[in-house]
C-alpha cells in the first residue's frame, strides 16, 4: 500500500496532477506493477483530486491498461487478418503448450501472461507478438520457443 | 524489380542534405500566406485516409480566435495493415518534426504533440534522443516552438481525432460530436491542427521541392506520392512510396502472388476490390481512397473469415458509445455466423447490409460509419463464400 502510495506520489511529480496527467500516471504504474489495482485507482484519484469514477472510467477503456493483475512479463499475439493468415493459431498453441496457460491467463509463478491483441502493425512481418513493449515479427514455433526460453532464464 | 510498371518515388525516405533542419531554417524565414499558398497549390491532401486539404486545415486554425493554438501528429497508426508511420517515424523523425514546427509557425502555435500509439512504445527512446537534437536546432534558430510525446494505450478508436484529444486530456477515447471541428476546438478545446505523420513529411517536401514539382506526380484529385503498406498473400510485403492515381491492376501485377482474388484497399475500414473491377479501379481520393493499407488476398482464403475477423476487431474497438456501432458490431458479426451455420436463410444477408447502411448514417464517428465499407464490399462481391 504504501509502496503504491510512494509511486503514485513520484508519477505525480514528474506528469503533474492535472487530469492531462492522468493516462500518462495510469502508464507509469502499469510500466512498473503491470496492473491497476483498485486501491492504485483511488490513490490516483486522491492525488490528482479527480473521482475514482473518473479514474476508473479512463483505467478500464484502454486494453493496454490493464486492471487483473499481470505477469511480469505480458504477451500479447497479434490476431488481427494477415498475422492470423500466416499461422497465429500455431503461434498461440506453441505458447500455451510451452506456458502451460490459455489464453487470458497467468502462470502460477506470476512470470508470463499470454493475451490476444488487435493489430499491431507488423503485418508485412505476421505472425508478430509484444513482450511488454518489445516486439518480436516473422514469427515461427522454433522462434518462440527460443525467445520464451530466453525471458524463462530472465 | 528491374521491369516495374509502377513509378517508385523516394521522396519521404530519401536523404537530401546532410545539413541537419535546413528545411526548417529557411520555410520559417517565410511569410505564412506564402507558405499556406504553396500548399494549397500542391494540392496536398491528409495521409491518414480522409484526405481534407491540409492548406485548409491550416488556414481554418490560422485564421481560428484565440492566442492559446496546438499542433498534433497523428501517430496513432492502428488500422489494420498499415505500419508506414511506424516506418517514418523511426527512420524520418526529422522531417516530421520539421514539418509541425513549420504548421506550428504559419498557425501561431508554440507547442506541438506526437500521439504515439502504445504498441509503437519501443520507439521512445530513439524519438526522445531526436526531439533532444530538435529542440536544440529550433533554439538556435531562435524559434519558440516545443514537442512533447504522448502515448496511447492500445485503443484503435484513439486514431479518430476527438477521440485522440479526449484520451491525451486524459479521458476515456470517445469521440465527440462535430462540429465544432479540431481547427476551432481541438486539444482542450483550442484550435489544433491535427495531421498524419506522412502529411507533415509532405509539407518539408513541397517546401524543398516547390509545389509545381510535387503536383507533377500523381492525379488532378490525388496529388503526389504515397506510403503504401502492403501485407497479405505477396512474395514482397513491406512498405513502399509510389505515385498515387495508379490502377489496381497495374498494381495488383507488381506485388500480387498470380493469384490474387480480392484486394482490401483502406484497412478494415476501407473497401474490399474483387478481381473482376481490379482494371477499373483507381487507387486515390477520385476512387477507392486509403491511408496506405493494402492487403492481397489469394484464392486459398476464405472471404468470410476476412471478413469474421474485420467484425470482431470492430467489436471489440468501438468505444461502445452511440447504439449504432456497439450493437450494429455485434449484429453483423453475429449475423454472418448464423448464416454460416445454417440458422439463417441467405436473404438475412440483406437485412445485415440494411444495418451496416443505418450505421453508415447514425453512428457518431467514422469507425462506425465505415464498418459499411467492407461489410458490403465483401458480402455483395463474395456471397457464396458468406452461404456456403
Amino acid at each position: 500500500m504504501d509502496e503504491i502510495k510512494e509511486l503514485i506520489m513520484t508519477l505525480a511529480d514528474k506528469y503533474g496532477r492535472s487530469r492531462e496527467s492522468l493516462l500518462p500516471i495510469l502508464q507509469g504504474v502499469v510500466a512498473k506493477e503491470q496492473y491497476i489495482s483498485d486501491v492504485a485507482m483511488t490513490e490516483i484519484a486522491k492525488e490528482l483530486d479527480l473521482s475514482a469514477a473518473q479514474v476508473y472510467g479512463t483505467a478500464t477503456f484502454y486494453s493496454f491498461l490493464d486492471t487483473e493483475p499481470r505477469g511480469e512479463y505480458v504477451i500479447r499475439v497479434c490476431k488481427t487478418i494477415t498475422c492470423d493468415m500466416h499461422g497465429k493459431k500455431q503461434i498461440i498453441q506453441t505458447l500455451e503448450d510451452m506456458l502451460k496457460i490459455k489464453v487470458g491467463e497467468t502462470t502460477p509463478n506470476k512470470k508470463f501472461s499470454l493475451l490476444e491483441t488487435n493489430c499491431l502493425g507488423w503485418c508485412h512481418e505476421g505472425p508478430a507478438m509484444l513482450i511488454n513493449e518489445k516486439p518480436f515479427s516473422g514469427l515461427t514455433s522454433e522462434k518462440v520457443i527460443e525467445i520464451i526460453s530466453q525471458y524463462m532464464n530472465k | 524489380m528491374s521491369d516495374t510498371t509502377l513509378k517508385r518515388v523516394d521522396l519521404i525516405f530519401g536523404e537530401y542534405s546532410n545539413e541537419k533542419y535546413k528545411v526548417l531554417a529557411e520555410t520559417i524565414k517565410r511569410p505564412n500566406e506564402e507558405i499556406i499558398n504553396d500548399l494549397l497549390e500542391s494540392g496536398l491532401r491528409g495521409r491518414g485516409g480522409a484526405g481534407f486539404p491540409t492548406a485548409m486545415k491550416w488556414k481554418y486554425t490560422a485564421q481560428a480566435p484565440g492566442d492559446e493554438k496546438f499542433v498534433v501528429c497523428n501517430a496513432d497508426e492502428g488500422e489494420p495493415g498499415t505500419f508506414k508511420d511506424r516506418e517514418i517515424l523511426s527512420r524520418v523523425p526529422r522531417k516530421v518534426f520539421s514539418g509541425m514546427a513549420i504548421c506550428g509557425k504559419v498557425i501561431g502555435a508554440k507547442k506541438g504533440y506526437v500521439y504515439l500509439r502504445g504498441e509503437y512504445r519501443f520507439l521512445v527512446p530513439e524519438l526522445m534522443q531526436e526531439l533532444e537534437i530538435f529542440h536544440q536546432h529550433v533554439k538556435k534558430l531562435g524559434y519558440d516552438f516545443t514537442i512533447e510525446l504522448r502515448l496511447g494505450s492500445g485503443a484503435y478508436i484513439c486514431g479518430e481525432e476527438s477521440a485522440l484529444f479526449e484520451s491525451m486530456e486524459g479521458g476515456r477515447g470517445e469521440p465527440r460530436n462535430k462540429p465544432p471541428y479540431p481547427t476551432t476546438a481541438g486539444f482542450k478545446k483550442k484550435p489544433t491542427v491535427i495531421n498524419n505523420v506522412e502529411t507533415f513529411v509532405n509539407v518539408v517536401m513541397i517546401m524543398r521541392l516547390g509545389p509545381i514539382q510535387f503536383k507533377l506526380l500523381g492525379t488532378k484529385d490525388s496529388r503526389g506520392s504515397k506510403v503504401f503498406s502492403v501485407s497479405g498473400d505477396t512474395p514482397i510485403p513491406g512498405i513502399y512510396e509510389l505515385e498515387l492515381g495508379m490502377f489496381l491492376d497495374r498494381f495488383v501485377e507488381e506485388f500480387g502472388d498470380g493469384d490474387t482474388k480480392a484486394v482490401q484497399v483502406g484497412g478494415a475500414s476501407g473497401f474490399c476490390v474483387p478481381r473482376k473491377k481490379f482494371s477499373e479501379t483507381i487507387i486515390g481520393f477520385e476512387g477507392v481512397p486509403t491511408g496506405g493499407s493494402m492487403m492481397l488476398f489469394n484464392s486459398s482464403r476464405s472471404m468470410y473469415n476476412v471478413l469474421h475477423n474485420y467484425l470482431d476487431f470492430f467489436e471489440e474497438e468501438s468505444c461502445g458509445q452511440c447504439t449504432p456501432c456497439r450493437v450494429g458490431c455485434q449484429q453483423l458479426r453475429k449475423g454472418i455466423v448464423a448464416v454460416k451455420k445454417g440458422e439463417k436463410s441467405a436473404h438475412y444477408l440483406d437485412q445485415l447490409m440494411k444495418l451496416s447502411e443505418s450505421m453508415k448514417i447514425t453512428a457518431k464517428c467514422g469507425l462506425g460509419q465505415s464498418v459499411a465499407n467492407s461489410f458490403s464490399s465483401i458480402v455483395n462481391n463474395f456471397k457464396e463464400e458468406m452461404i456456403y
